[in-house]
């Protein structure tokens, strides 16, 4: 803790210049630092090549690997923890990757304290969720199989925030886009869920466009795509090709975290199994994007327009996400809003620049436990009510399943920001964060973001009270609640535990912001309201929520859903995004698609012309023109060439 | 060991095994198949042999492994052999490819007789032509490689294919092809007189370099090229394709996409970009736009089709499209991923073709409204496909992704606009494979298919061995990238062309990681 106290800048504006300096080469536990990425990856290599011989082992072999994953992770972070605050990064060499003459790239691994910091994260929540998996999946015929993606998502996620090249994050990137699209799919005897596997890969492929001309840029423009190389380059460097590869990085993060323009995806990518959406679509890969801007932080520092951009998009799809969460009522689709909104804060976060890096990580691991706790929650629910998901058929849950509603609850009161738990530490400060600036920008994002909380509160609210209190809206023959089993409990509480105090423990203590701060750098920044008077709006406006949604809801929800006002029946649907991308893409595209398949059956193959006419139409001639065609060929090309060769000759 | 003749003995093998084939006494006609294998494999077995002798580091000629005597002196042509690295690399998959194939056609014509004696001899036949047409150093030599190779490709898809318009799928391939190879003739014949002559004036290396005037050397390039985008294909002389690889054997299919037509881009390279420099840097911006049309427009009607066979070939229009783009490009980075794609294209398009045709054996229908839920009838060969529609949309970790990644990358160093234009495809050809997927694999289990096996040990091996080249070129290119690297410095040395440095380059310490 000494060295925490000293690197404490106390109110200076400028901290740290976030450059954490040259890594050093990998020592002691960190040159094995591959493991964390091989124990799981060789995980999922054995369960799908061994196929149905590892059915019955597979599954504890998967969760045995990624809880080694998570020691070595451990074992990295006391080591690194050991060593002065800019010691921290380590860098290890793996392979020659791609050798040419132009592009020249290695693959090695970035052990630094932002990277660390999320396979703690990823290693730990991962594993977890496993266990509960191991639980959730006891029944499901191709159990091993999900246990092999699962392993593969793991894999991938830590390829993508170990790599120590923007194309190895990239590598990562669509890895767990590809385990996304598996266990979206996972039930895909249903064409929906089949469809909406498809969706979230296109999606994320939308993205992945941008990501792929944001390399090109770099390559093109520093002829290095790796970290350090281009964190190096960056001064100096026209302020056209950073905004381009801010913007075209951003487009990237928008896809792979559903952030608006292309957030479509999330809410039906709920369709994979519930483990699948808590660890996936909740606490980790959705939040890749978060980690890509941070990551990127010297360029978008460097480029105060796109940082702009990364603002807008984030307050607007925080407030996006949490309209559509007061209309759900499927409560993995409400909880997906909800995750869509608190992304939007912490990209918000990540396009404040210096003064909030720290907190869009900050509020990325918090969040990460109590989503992935909310959603373990209502897998525990689905469980109980023969996976029935729309919230109207629940109601007065709460005695009959004590833990999950015990722990449901602890996550619920985190992501309001309830004083004292998880999310009141992370989240306040981003808002506050929001309004540190000048001129318009403080109070169009600061108040964004303040209203959402009290939406926030609101929808949360309501979810909780349709799911565990209220009137049973089922009956027992039907339906008959009970207690998740033991492997499903355990990891809704430790997360739970996660949920109330992990920001206690890293926030007030400014473990987190020394952790990181060499990493990303950080600004202390003036808001332009106080901060007590910031955290009494925020409180108020919490309580406004939950007493609204407790006056709506807490006596009887009817079990059809009422017409509700137009707002409302937008929001139900999304607020059109569908509507709008059916109208602009799929139906136009479809079109064009026709088009060129008639063009190039009639057109295309018309007009190259004479032969086809040459080839004439009928079967008839045809079979004709068969007959003995190559004799004849032969034939005249003998001829040809004896002519030729004869005239060359002469010629000579 | 350096004077012995691999390369006309890695040829001549399968043409011996397609004369033992066609001459089997009636009793051991059952033998044709297992004997076509064995060719095949000792070929391969030959080939990595002579790989092995192949270097990679140092001074070297262009051609290594060079065997060249007089032929027909009189007219200046040659029996002249070697390769450079891309020829030898696309030799090595072309004698992977041959077996894998030959593996999977096992069942093509199932009784033991004239027939098939017919169909695994014109494989061997097409396989010896493969060699020579990449080997040629000899431009005559290669035509008549080029043409010879025809032949056996006509017979297989006319006779063999089996679809209704197999006949007409196979007459438009020839037709196509012949009209390209009349004018390479031309030009070939214009070449010659253009060269020194003598006894040796159709060695590609006595034709490299060669003052010529703008008009002929550029007459002479369109000659060439026009021959080598119909065989590539490239938009719009592509649509003899779909046709010919839908109506033929998958294994055919396999050797006319995944080999033939890599001699469009082959010669490309070797010939326009090499023997008329000037005139290719003329002709770039054209082939440019045409590789960028090539690559959106195929991909756009991959999608739109119905067929799955023809789904594949579109896609491998667009991926033609990528090499093409890359090699105009004429940086290092781009056409290291244009000649590492002709590799891995190969694979892929195997694996599309092969599990495509493994599903067709066991549902008798090509077309996606007779399919659906077939993952849970088949779950083994459902997972290969999909490794092979995930290879086909260039996923990161799998091959075609660093080819497609180096092309794009190369391109964008020269033409950003093109190259912006190009990386549309990512969406488009998730688009055609992953929609190709759904349709076939996913949805309610299909009734009445309870008896249908999963794959077959044959089978098994086939997956298997495509499986090991898509990710193991993925996770591990550099074997193929150090054996192309020489190859495509000397092409940009021949072309006369350096990439663009970087533009904010100066504050890297500019020392290669």
């Amino acid at each position: 803790m000494q060295t925490l106290a000293t690197s404490v800048p106390g109110l200076s504006a400028l901290a740290t210049s976030g450059d954490a300096g040259v890594a050093h080469n990998a020592t002691g536990v960190a040159s094995v630092g591959w493991l964390i990425i091989a124990l799981p990856l060789l995980g999922a290599a054995i369960l799908l090549i061994g196929g149905r011989r590892t059915d019955k082992f597979g599954p504890y072999l998967a969760v045995a690997l990624s809880w080694a994953a998570f020691v070595v992770g451990l074992l990295l972070i006391i080591q690194v923890h050991g060593l002065n605050s800019g010691d921290r990064a380590f860098h290890k060499h793996l392979f020659s990757w791609i050798p040419t003459g132009g592009f020249n790239l290695d693959f090695g691994l970035l052990m630094d304290p932002l990277s660390l910091a999320f396979v703690m994260l990823i290693t730990f929540v991962g594993s977890l969720i496993l266990v509960y998996s191991l639980g959730y999946m006891a029944h499901d015929p191709d159990r091993r199989k999900f246990f092999a993606y699962m392993n593969l998502f793991i894999a991938s996620m830590l390829t993508l925030v170990l790599a120590d090249s923007y194309l190895g994050l990239f590598v990562g990137w669509e890895g767990v886009g590809l385990a996304s699209y598996l266990l979206i799919g996972f039930w895909n005897y249903n064409p929906e869920f089949a469809s909406a596997a498809n969706k979230a890969f296109f999606s994320n492929r939308v993205g992945d466009f941008g990501f792929l001309l944001a390399i090109f840029f770099m390559f093109s423009a520093f002829g290095r795509v790796d970290f350090a190389g281009v964190d190096a380059a960056v001064p100096g460097t026209g302020k056209g090709t950073l905004i381009g590869i801010g913007l075209f990085l951003l487009l990237a993060a928008c896809g792979k975290s559903a952030q608006a323009p292309l957030q479509a995806w999330l809410g039906d990518a709920m369709a994979g199994p519930t483990p699948v959406s808590a660890l996936i679509h909740a606490a980790t890969m959705v939040t890749a994007g978060v980690y890509l801007i941070v990551r990127s932080h010297v360029i978008f520092d460097a480029t105060p327009d796109a940082r702009l951009a990364v603002c807008i998009v984030g307050a607007f799809t925080l407030m996006f996400g949490a309209i559509v969460g007061c209309a759900k009522d499927d409560l993995k689709k409400a909880l997906a809003a909800s995750t869509m909104s608190q992304i939007g804060y912490m990209v918000l976060a990540a396009g404040l620049g210096p003064v909030g890096y720290v907190f869009a990580i900050f509020h990325l691991l918090t969040h990460g436990f109590f989503k992935a706790g909310l959603f373990l929650g209502s897998g525990s629910v689905m469980h109980a009510m023969n996976d029935t998901i729309n919230m109207r058929r629940f109601g007065g849950l709460w005695w009959i399943m004590k833990v999950t509603w015990v722990t449901f609850g602890l996550g619920f009161l985190a992501i309001i920001g309830f004083p004292g738990l998880s999310g009141f530490w992370s989240k306040d400060k981003i808002i506050e964060m929001a309004f540190v600036g000048s001129g318009w920008r403080p109070w169009v994002f600061g108040l964004t973001a303040l209203i959402a909380a009290g939406i926030t509160a609101f929808y949360m609210t309501r979810l909780f009270i349709m799911t565990f209190h209220s009137n049973p809206r089922w009956e027992k023959p039907e339906f008959d609640p009970h207690e998740a089993p033991m492997t499903m409990k355990v990891p809704m509480i430790v997360l739970a535990l996660g949920s109330a105090f992990l920001g206690l423990i890293l926030g007030p203590t400014n473990i987190i912001t020394n952790w990181l701060e060499p990493v990303v750098g950080r600004q202390e920044g003036h808001a332009v309201l106080s901060a007590p008077v910031l955290m009494i709006l925020t409180f108020v406006l919490m309580v406004a929520g939950i007493w609204w949604a407790w006056r709506l809801y807490w006596v009887e929800v009817p079990v059809t859903p009422p017409v509700g006002t137009p707002l409302t029946r937008l929001a139900r649907r999304d607020l059109g995004q569908d509507d709008f991308n059916e109208a602009a893409f799929q139906r136009p595209g479809l079109h064009l698609t026709r088009a060129l398949v008639f063009a190039d059956n009639r057109g295309v193959d018309g007009a190259v012309g004479g032969l086809a006419a040459f080839i004439g139409g009928t079967a008839e001639r045809l079979r004709r023109l068969q007959n003995g065609f190559v004799r004849s060929y032969a034939l005249t090309m003998l001829v040809g060439v004896v002519a030729i060769l004869g005239v060359l000759l002469v010629v000579q | 060991m350096s004077s012995f003749p691999w390369l006309t003995t890695i040829g001549v093998i399968p043409l011996v095994g397609a004369l033992v084939i066609s001459v089997l006494p009636k009793g051991s006609a059952k033998l044709a198949r297992p004997v076509a294998l064995g060719f095949s494999v000792l070929a391969l077995i030959v080939g990595i042999l002579a790989a092995t002798q192949f270097k990679t580091s140092g001074h070297n000629p262009q051609f290594q492994l060079a065997e060249v005597h007089e032929w027909i002196p009189q007219i200046g042509v040659s029996y002249a052999l070697g390769v450079d690295g891309i020829a030898l690399s696309l030799i090595l998959m072309s004698l992977v490819l041959v077996p894998v194939s030959l593996l999977a056609a096992w069942h093509d014509v199932p009784e033991p007789g004239r027939r098939q004696q017919g169909y695994y001899a014109l494989m061997l036949v097409l396989e010896t032509t493969i060699v020579g047409v990449f080997a040629s150093t000899d431009v005559f030599l290669f035509y008549i490689f080029f043409e010879a190779m025809l032949i056996p490709v006509f017979f297989l898809i006319g006779s063999f294919g089996g679809g209704p318009r197999a006949r007409y799928a196979a007459l438009k391939f020839l037709l196509y092809s012949l009209a390209g190879s009349l004018l390479m003739l031309v030009a070939v014949i214009a070449l010659y007189q253009q060269g020194p002559g003598g006894s040796h004036g159709f060695l590609v290396g006595n034709l490299t370099g060669l003052h010529m005037s703008q008009d002929t050397e550029r007459w002479l390039f369109v000659g060439f090229f026009i021959a080598f985008a119909i065989k590539a294909p490239m938009w719009p002389v592509h649509t003899w394709l779909p046709d010919a690889a839908s109506e033929a054997k998958p294994a055919t299919a396999v050797l006319l996409v995944g080999v033939l037509d890599k001699v469009g881009t082959f010669g490309m390279i070797r010939f326009c970009l090499q023997l008329f420099p000037n005139a290719s840097k003329w002709a770039t911006p054209v082939i440019i736009v045409l590789a960028v049309i090539s690559i959106l427009y195929a991909a756009m009607v991959a999608i739109g089709q119905k067929d799955m066979m023809r789904v594949i070939a579109y896609g491998s229009v667009s991926h033609f499209g990528f090499i093409v783009l890359g090699i105009f490009a004429m940086t290092a980075t781009s056409q290291s991923g244009a000649d590492l794609y002709m590799i891995n294209h190969g694979f892929t398009t195997a694996a599309l073709f092969l599990f495509a045709g493994f599903l067709i054996a066991r549902n008798r229908s090509r077309n996606y409204p007779d399919y659906g839920g077939w993952q849970r009838v088949t779950p083994l060969l459902s997972g290969f496909f999909l490794l092979a529609c995930l290879s086909g949309l260039a996923l990161p970790g799998l091959n075609s992704f660093v080819s497609e990644f180096l092309v794009v990358a190369g391109t964008f160093q020269r033409h950003k606009v093109a190259a912006g234009f190009a990386v549309f495809a990512v969406i488009l050809s998730a688009l055609y494979m992953l929609l190709l997927f759904q349709r076939l694999y996913t949805g309610p289990k299909p009734a009445g298919k309870e008896h249908v096996r999963d794959l077959g040990v044959r089978e098994k091996v086939v997956a298997g061995v495509l499986a090991v080249f898509i990710i193991g070129l993925g996770v591990y290119p550099k074997p193929a990238l150090d054996v192309l690297r020489p190859a495509v410095t000397q092409t940009l040395q021949h072309v006369g062309v350096h990439d663009p440095a970087p533009t904010h380059g100066a504050a890297v310490d500019g020392s290669s990681k």
